[in-house]
């Protein structure tokens, strides 16, 4: 059916990722050959022999569509970005990593040369006594070799390029790709620039098939291993952290139906500016405590409050990295 | 140059505010450095407001609400208490001092308390020296 109309031309690229959202594009199944039928694969770094010269060749605007996976974390992720921003009609920050920072934005918690201490020197299995660490630039007899520079600070895509859509998860739901894909294949109407596609409006919370009360109370907060799950009642109610009340809807609710808390890797509601600070006010407030040291007993048990409430959303919020 | 702090404070309506302006109107004299804002109750300051103070340049954020128990809509304030502790916990594991944050209860009939209060925190303050998120957030490395 596709084949009498013209293909798109797409690219997936990777930053600083797992390879995770790589995997969901393939996880299209047979879907793919829909997928090829109608669009061109032009760059594709985990699939496809192609070189970053193929696409520093390519003509402006040359791309319709291009998924960016993984978070800005070295110089190389930057010039691929900004490179292929030059070359493609859309770019979508695909993933948690690309839209607010993801799990490498946990660095942030972090700096650079901590890291380069830890991985270079003090790691168990590292013998470094004179502590050689990664150079930008290296001069060898055959000329000069060169390494991408390794940031300080972790960064979501749209920190170092105008992103047209946000499309969240970890990875997206191959089900939103896949809609998402047919819709700008059939060029069919798309939102605005910079709306997040591929995902709902309300909160995980809202459509919730687990049984929740009006009132919800909490006296103390367990690790998901302390708790047996009765399989049907809000995370919340039994005390375990369920980013829930602060998380988009869109992933059909893969994780809640695994019987596992939600994460929050579809990132906030609309209406929410700081991912966190969202989760951190609707969790608190239902602490069933009302005296500071009581209060300040059950909030004991969040061993850490600050990689849970942002796992996936560090870069992204107002504070967006520990101050050295 | 000497320090002057930006402090940001969150005044309930009913009880701090009230109280914010009997010192006003009892012609109490306190330090300058305190920019208010009125809120319906404490239950309405979210922890975003108090980071994003903190990004846009606050030195200290001080939140006021009605006594335990004396709330207008009953449990505001007790939500504003926990919040209060959590977001102290996570400011903490972002680097900040959590001195930067104060909770504190003023009833509409506590003027002098109010006067105090900004008088001491503003102290806290100063000796704390300017604090660094503005400046850390603006440079990106």
């Amino acid at each position: 059916m596709a084949e009498e109309k013209p293909k798109i031309k797409m690219a997936v690229y990777w930053g600083s990722a797992c390879g995770g959202c790589c995997v969901s594009v393939l996880d299209v199944h047979e879907a793919l050959f829909d997928v090829v039928a109608a669009a061109d694969l032009v760059f594709w770094p985990i699939a496809l022999d192609t070189k970053y010269q193929d696409v520093e060749a390519m003509t402006d605007g040359y791309i319709d569509l291009t998924l960016y996976n993984g978070a800005v974390r070295n110089s190389e992720n930057e010039k691929i970005a900004k490179l292929l921003r030059q070359k493609s009609k859309i770019l979508v920050a695909y993933g948690s990593c690309a839209h607010l920072g993801g799990i490498p934005g946990l660095a942030n918690f972090t700096t650079k040369e901590k890291i380069f201490e830890r991985v270079y020197h003090d790691s168990e299995s590292t013998v470094n006594s004179e502590r050689v660490y990664p150079k930008t630039e290296y001069e060898v007899a055959e000329g000069i070799l060169d390494l991408p520079e390794f940031y300080n600070d972790v960064r979501a895509l749209a920190d170092v390029v105008d992103v047209d859509y946000f499309m969240p998860g970890c990875p997206p739901q191959t089900a939103r790709l896949v809609e998402v894909f047919m819709a700008i294949v059939t060029g069919a109407e798309l939102p605005p620039p910079g709306s997040v596609i591929g995902a709902g409006d309300k909160a995980q919370c809202d459509e919730c098939s687990r049984k929740k009360s009006e009132n919800k109370r909490i006296k103390k907060f367990y690790r998901p291993w302390e708790v047996v799950d009765d399989g049907e009642t809000c995370f919340l109610e039994q005390g375990l952290l369920c980013m829930g009340p602060a998380t988009r809807t869109g992933c059909d609710f893969r994780c809640i139906e695994g019987n596992a808390p939600c994460r929050g890797c579809y990132g906030p509601t609309p209406d929410a500016v700081d991912p966190g600070a969202k989760m951190m006010s609707a969790v608190a407030s239902v602490i069933d405590e009302k005296e500071p040291a009581a209060i300040e007993k059950v909030l004991s048990d969040l061993v850490d409050p600050a990689g849970y409430f942002y796992r996936y959303s560090l870069p992204s919020s107002y504070i967006r990295r520990v101050m050295s | 140059m000497e320090f002057n702090p930006k402090i940001m404070a969150f005044l309930c309506k009913w009880c701090s505010y009230t109280g914010a302006d009997l010192a006003g109107t009892s012609r109490m004299e306190y330090k300058p450095n305190v920019h208010a804002i009125r809120v319906m109750c404490s239950g309405r300051i979210e922890p975003t407001f108090v980071l994003k103070a903190f990004r846009q340049g606050a030195d200290g954020v001080l939140i006021c609400g009605c006594h335990p128990g004396d709330c207008h809509y009953q449990e505001g304030n007790y939500k504003c208490l926990r919040r209060f502790h959590l977001l102290k916990r996570y400011v903490k594991q972002m680097g900040i001092e959590p001195e930067r944050i104060k909770l504190e209860w003023i009833s509409a009939s506590e003027g002098k308390q109010y006067a105090e209060l900004v008088n001491s925190f503003t102290q806290t303050i100063t000796e704390l020296g300017p604090c660094q998120v503005k400046e850390t957030m603006e440079v990106l490395t």
